[in-house]
């Protein structure tokens, strides 16, 4: 039953992460293998909130997110760090045939990168935007945990969003501009 | 969406998110609420948030909708709790 439920959850995942055929089945495997531990070690935590089968089908959930995580780094060209600022445009789809309207507003997003934030800020918002480093890979690769790292690019977001307004880059007009 | 909206709502954060760790402490209870009905919304307007906000858990709170809903019948749900608590009462491998 919680293989079932982790092979369905493997196979809903799987084609964005381009894991298939055994690959996608031993994962499967190892995280209801996972799951099940998990659920024998906290069902003295369960308070009868919801139905046991919910409370018990979201570790394997979870259990296939922390696998895939991991499983992005097994391809060894992956690299969190590289700064290509040229891939900015195109991760917020930005129209390349107007880049005379968008250039010094990515101008200014990158400087306020380079001068509103904290190092630990500027190395989780490189990976995560300019890199597509999926945030649980970055959780794996940077030993640390979800709430931490979403917390970090939340208090990132807030300080670009302020110093741009500040600049007038950004504000409600600009936002809906077409 | 254009590039302009993209950005704006990447940097537009709600005060309301209450993060990760209680996003996913409460996942089984939102996703039951979902399943049954209530305004889910309204009554945790900050997990509601951070769903929203945060890919990871927007992509396990749709995981798990997903497999509560993929299990489907009462009865197949029944089975899968007396088989879940005979694993944890030892009483299978």
């Amino acid at each position: 039953m919680l293989v079932r439920a982790a092979r369905r959850e493997v196979a809903r995942r799987g084609p964005h992460q381009q894991i298939t055929g055994p690959e996608l089945e031993d994962l499967a495997y190892q995280a209801a293998g996972d799951a099940l531990l998990a659920i024998m070690q906290k069902i003295g935590q369960f308070r009868g909130e919801s139905r046991f089968t919910t409370w018990a089908y979201k570790f394997v959930v979870f259990e296939v997110s922390a696998k895939i995580g991991r499983h992005f780094w097994r391809n060894p060209a992956r690299s969190p760090d590289a700064e290509d600022w040229d891939r900015l445009p195109d991760r917020f789809g930005f129209d390349p045939a107007r880049g005379s309207e968008w250039r010094d507003l990515l101008g200014a997003v990158r400087r306020a990168v380079e001068t509103e934030l904290t190092p630990r800020q500027r190395e989780v918002f490189v990976a995560i935007v300019l890199n597509d480093v999926p945030l649980d890979a970055l959780v794996v690769k940077l030993g640390s945990n979800r709430d931490a790292i979403y917390k970090t690019m939340f208090d990132a977001r807030r300080k670009l969003r302020a110093a741009l307004a500040a600049n007038g880059y950004l504000n409600d007009e600009k936002s809906r501009r077409s | 969406m254009n590039g302009w909206t993209s950005l704006d709502r990447f940097l537009r954060t709600d005060p309301r998110d209450v993060g990760c760790a209680e996003a996913i402490a409460m996942l089984h209870v939102y996703v039951d609420l979902v399943t049954t009905g209530p305004p889910v919304q309204e009554r945790y307007p900050g997990i509601a948030a951070h769903l929203r906000a945060c890919g990871p858990c927007g992509e396990d709170f749709e995981g798990l909708l997903a497999t509560v809903e993929g299990t489907g019948s009462p009865e197949n749900a029944a089975r899968t709790l007396r088989g879940l608590l005979a694993v944890v009462r030892g009483e299978e491998d």
